[in-house]
């Protein structure tokens, strides 16, 4: 488990890059001469046709883009399809990958795109993220419940239970807010990275972000506010 | 600073973005006011809970799908190329 930096001034989300602990059945690592950490290198092996380069971006990103596209479709078969679609033509486009941005980040946005792609053919007219955005003016709602959660209320549940709740509340969120907090606070990407996939101005994705933790808080309320953990 | 303008700028705020000059403007009436100190906190906890949850397990079967797809899609580029 990756913690969450906390600086002594705020919050900042696990850095660009920064990997989850590995199960047990982390494959084995690919016979390749190129140099494990430098993702450079192996884009530019993988374009000169080294398969074995590119297994290892695979690899090394598998189960983040296959969290993410479970975490925004919420389903597994779609999170499957969107994973399978992203490697595909991240490897089918590699040659027009310039290296502008990090490749994890052209894979993410391939990501969250065929990702919105099954949200848009399952609701039809009800997923945009072009729809324009409430007034930026925070949330009239936000201090309508106001109480303290005490110390450690996520130890108030056993994990399965605590993982429920959480896959519960951000589907609930509208998903333009639920893709700009899960790349911003789970992906650990930066504004302007975040910006760039979604193709919206940084500001955009402030204010996103701002509604969607606004909107989480609010959701995990009931849980675990203090009169309920005690 | 009012409690509006701190709930605008509490994802600066979190981040530790926020300039200096904000900062202690806005830690001065986190010091002076419950209701937005109760809500920062519990954002601030809210990312975190979120952050520390383990993730999603990549199920064994969904993995040797995509790399017995991968594999196949290598060997038809080299058949091309």
């Amino acid at each position: 488990m990756v913690p969450c930096q906390m600086s002594a001034t705020g919050f900042r989300a696990k850095p660009p890059g920064a990997h989850w602990n590995v199960s047990a059945t982390e494959p084995k690592p690919l016979a390749s001469t190129i140099v494990r950490d430098d993702e450079a290198a192996l884009v530019s092996a993988a374009k000169g046709g080294d398969t074995s380069a590119f297994e290892e971006l695979v690899n090394r990103y598998e189960r983040k883009i296959f969290r993410l596209g479970m975490n925004i479709t919420q389903n597994k078969e779609d999170a499957e399809d969107v994973m399978q679609d992203a490697f595909m033509k991240s490897y089918q486009n590699l040659d027009r990958f310039q290296g502008d941005s990090r490749f994890y980040t052209w894979l993410v946005r391939i990501a969250v795109n065929e990702a919105l792609m099954k949200l848009r053919k399952r609701r039809p007219n009800q997923v945009s993220l072009d729809e324009p955005l409430p007034g930026t003016d925070g949330d009239d709602s936000v201090f309508r419940e106001i109480e303290d959660w005490g110390p450690s209320p996520e130890k108030k549940f056993a994990q399965t239970e605590l993982n429920e709740i959480l896959n519960g509340v951000i589907g609930e969120l509208d998903p333009i807010f639920r893709v700009a907090f899960l790349l911003r606070d789970e992906e650990g990407l930066s504004t302007e990275e975040t910006a760039q996939i979604l193709g919206i101005s940084e500001a955009a994705v402030k204010s996103r972000l701002l509604r969607a933790r606004l909107k989480l808080r609010q959701k995990l309320n009931k849980y675990f506010r203090r009169s309920e953990t005690q | 600073m009012n409690c509006k303008k701190v709930i605008l700028e509490l994802t600066s705020y979190l981040d530790g973005v926020l300039d200096s000059t904000m900062r202690i403007d806005l830690e001065q009436h986190l010091s002076r006011c419950t209701d937005c100190r109760l809500v920062v906190d519990t954002t601030r906890k809210t990312i975190q809970i979120f952050c520390n949850s383990e993730p999603v397990p990549l199920p064994e079967d969904v993995r040797k799908r995509l790399h017995t797809a991968l594999l196949e899609r290598f060997r038809r580029n080299a058949k091309t190329t």
